[in-house]
């Protein structure tokens, strides 16, 4: 199971905070970032648009993460938008 | 060296967390203490209330690291982070930063440093609720990338 969070502005326009998906749903062979993301925009235009935003961030287990950083089994990935604490 | 970090709903003490950071060395000859507020307007409109929300989780590990990388920096004696979360009303503290050092300038440096990092890199988001009733995302700003970015040379 790979557990995908979504947080702020992604969450509320995609209407969901948190998404889990089994080895049914993804091909898990050399999973990147990149390859969950273009997986999840096939859910739709809202989801393209949230994923292929310049400024859209992604973390693995908690740590930022780039396009090519793989995601096995057991994984951590949340997208989100640029972040606006202190 | 001591390092508190915090992320919770509740309020916290600006004399106390002095007091807790001048405690951990006698060799202390410098604290320095950031506080950010809620502002009551923001882009010119007057702001009822804040939520801040954030990744638990990984928002604590990631100012950790922020306060390490800032104590391979500074000689430091300790360092406290607290940030709230939930909903916040203008006036209300949202960031606590507070340095022990030496001496100033190591200390001025370090909180500012943490604090720069802790804007551009910490996984919180605010939102807005003004007196017209909209709800907003507050957006990032390109200043605070540009005052981490002076740390990089």
């Amino acid at each position: 199971m790979i557990t995908v969070l979504f947080f702020a502005k992604y969450r509320e326009l995609l209407g969901t905070a948190k998404i889990s998906l089994s080895a049914a749903d993804i091909d898990l062979t050399a999973c990147t970032v990149a390859a969950l993301k273009a997986s999840l925009a096939e859910r739709g235009a809202l989801w393209r648009d949230v994923l292929a935003a310049e400024n859209t961030l992604c973390a693995v287990n908690q740590d930022l993460a780039g396009d090519d950083t793989p995601i096995s089994l057991g994984d951590e990935v949340a997208f989100y938008p640029p972040v606006t604490g202190g | 060296m001591s390092v508190i970090v915090s992320v919770g709903e509740a309020d916290f003490d600006v004399g106390a967390e002095c007091r807790a950071l001048a405690s951990h060395s006698r060799q202390s000859g410098a604290i320095v203490q950031f506080v950010g507020l809620m502002r009551d307007s923001n882009q010119g409109d007057d702001v009822l209330t804040m939520e801040l929300e954030h990744y638990p989780g990984m928002t604590e590990r990631c100012i950790t690291e922020i306060v390490n990388r800032a104590q391979q920096r500074w000689p430091l004696f300790a360092v406290t982070v607290i940030h709230r979360v939930g909903v916040l009303q203008p006036q209300d503290q949202i960031v606590f930063v507070g340095v022990s050092a030496a001496h100033r300038l190591d200390a001025f440096q370090s909180c500012e440093f943490i604090m720069d990092y802790l804007k551009t890199e910490a996984p919180f988001w605010k939102k807005e609720c003004t007196l017209n009733g909209e709800q907003r995302w507050v957006d990032a700003r390109q200043t605070d990338q540009q005052a981490r970015k002076r740390w990089q040379d």
